[in-house]
């Protein structure tokens, strides 16, 4: 679709307000009146529980962070081939490319995961070679499929940036690789592929807050990641609001720091006309 | 082997009729469009009026709604809708005790279109005014200097000049809605994700009925992708091809 960074900006926040003539007279009265807000939450609700589980919900956090990162680079590297291939590749590939994209963007995450998780999770053991291969530990455990579900999701989101990235890339600097007498690889290397990145690089910042707000969905299949954390304090305490929105706040916090993460390091590469 | 696959897929249990769970799935799936449907068209009436007001809104309206969209942009849609869910029917209660008429009862259905419409709202708040900004500020200033009141600037220029430009991402929102209705599983709700896990669950065949769901969520997808195309050509009529 022509306007996906359009649309992934309007999804994930990818810029965080303007610090400039931030204080106005009403926005004094506005953030009055947060604060308040603020006090009436830490006086009236209970948060007695913070505490006993504040390393795990550190640990939570840590497990999050684990699951973005992990599959963020994983699924990154999934991306460059599966967009090269549908810009240059030979058909058969180009079709494999462009099903798995359309597979995946069409159907809900959690539906993958689920059926990763419970239908292969169920499949496997029915196998004895993989029941007696060295993965089955692995295979036993719940994460590999979070993580197998995230990756496939990010690739093919960020596959079809790639695509548009690799398409948009000016043909007559490819010309002039080759004319220059380097391989096809060279020109692949030196060129097509640092120009993509820095063409997809904008959207990439909103694709991995997208990817931060998909991590949750792995607690359904029993990763305890934050918000495992979190639905398990809520049991434990009978607590239904306060839980959940320091959950909110822990995510808001994560978002930030990626936004602004990803704004310094865009600051460092150096853009024409920029 | 050919017969250890014939009985690992059992396509009897796909049949409309209840010993199969195909009636329960294609349910399922139409409770997935209605609150889809529902859902988009409570965020889109949000989101208009949200980019209004962002746009021409004063600044404390302005405001509020910065902090709107930025909070569900930052804050995944499953702690959203856990949030919403439980928060939204429990002040409708309490509102209604106030009142006199006691707790009711909100049907799922309701909350499900409430919780995946508030979200909607904020993304279409952004899309619609992105599309907003688009269009050429001099036609707004011509309708303006003809006298015509905001109401009928809004209904005769800028809704109509900003449609070209808003339905690509609009229609990104729609199937994201779609897609989004799956997180309803996590609250209890009886779509198509949650019956399909339910009915995988009682005949442990898992793969046959994700992939069964997949299907029908990707056949959604497909066909509202031509529908896309359609509207995309009819609302581009007349302009130049995009390059």
């Amino acid at each position: 679709m022509m306007s996906d960074d359009n649309t992934i900006g309007a999804m994930a926040l990818t810029e965080l307000p303007d610090r400039k003539g931030f204080l106005k007279p009403h926005r004094i009265i506005l953030m009055a009146i947060a604060a308040v807000l603020v006090f009436c939450a830490a006086w009236f609700m209970r948060w007695d529980w913070l505490p006993e589980y504040g390393w795990r919900l550190a640990q939570g956090v840590g497990v999050t962070l684990l699951m973005l990162f992990s599959t963020c680079i994983l699924g990154f590297l999934f991306a460059v081939p599966l967009g090269l291939v549908q810009v240059t590749g030979p058909w058969p590939l180009k079709m494999l490319a462009r099903g798995f994209c359309t597979i995946i963007r069409g159907t809900p995450l959690l539906l993958q995961l689920w059926l990763l998780y419970y239908g292969l999770g169920s499949l496997f053991p029915q196998f004895p070679a993989i029941r007696q291969s060295f993965l089955w530990p692995y295979l036993r455990e719940a994460w590999p499929y979070g993580v197998a579900a995230l990756t496939m999701s990010f690739a093919a989101y960020e596959g079809e940036v790639m695509r548009g990235a690799f398409a948009g890339v000016p043909a007559g600097e490819l010309e002039a690789g080759r004319a220059y007498g380097m391989s096809r690889w060279t020109v692949f290397r030196r060129i097509w592929l640092p120009r993509a990145i820095h063409r997809a690089l904008p959207t990439l910042n909103g694709e991995t807050v997208l990817q931060l707000k998909a991590t949750p969905l792995v607690a359904t299949i029993t990763v305890i990641d934050v918000y495992a954390v979190v639905s398990k304090i809520r049991q434990m305490t009978y607590l239904t609001y306060e839980p959940l929105l320091l959950l909110a706040l822990i995510y808001l916090c994560l978002t930030a720091i990626l936004v602004v993460a990803f704004r310094a390091l865009e600051n460092k590469i150096p853009t024409r006309g920029a | 082997m050919a017969a250890d696959t014939a009985s690992l897929i059992n396509w009897s249990l796909l049949a409309l009729e209840p010993p199969g769970w195909g009636g329960v799935l294609l349910a399922g799936l139409l409770n997935s469009i209605k609150i889809a449907i529902g859902g988009y068209s409570l965020g889109l009436i949000l989101g208009t009026g949200g980019a209004f007001g962002k746009l021409y809104g004063g600044p404390v309206l302005k405001d509020l709604l910065e902090v709107y969209t930025t909070l569900v942009r930052a804050v995944p849609e499953l702690v959203l809708i856990l949030l919403l869910y439980y928060a939204g029917t429990d002040l409708l209660n309490q509102l209604m005790t106030a009142i006199g008429y006691g707790p009711v009862d909100i049907s799922g259905l309701a909350a499900g279109i409430f919780v995946i419409g508030i979200v909607q709202g904020a993304y279409s708040t952004e899309v619609l005014r992105g599309a907003i900004k688009a269009v050429p500020a001099g036609q707004i200033e011509a309708a303006r200097a003809f006298g015509m009141s905001p109401g009928q600037i809004m209904r005769r220029v800028t809704l109509p000049a900003m449609l070209p430009h808003a339905i690509p991402g609009l229609s990104n929102l729609w199937l994201i809605s779609t897609k989004d209705t799956a997180l309803l599983a996590v609250v209890g709700f009886s779509e198509l994700t949650l019956v399909t896990r339910q009915a995988a669950g009682s005949t442990k065949a898992y793969l046959l009925f994700f992939c069964a769901a997949g299907a029908l969520y990707l056949a959604l997808t497909l066909v509202s992708n031509v529908i896309i195309r359609l509207i995309e050509a009819r609302a581009r009529r007349g302009m130049a091809a995009p390059a």
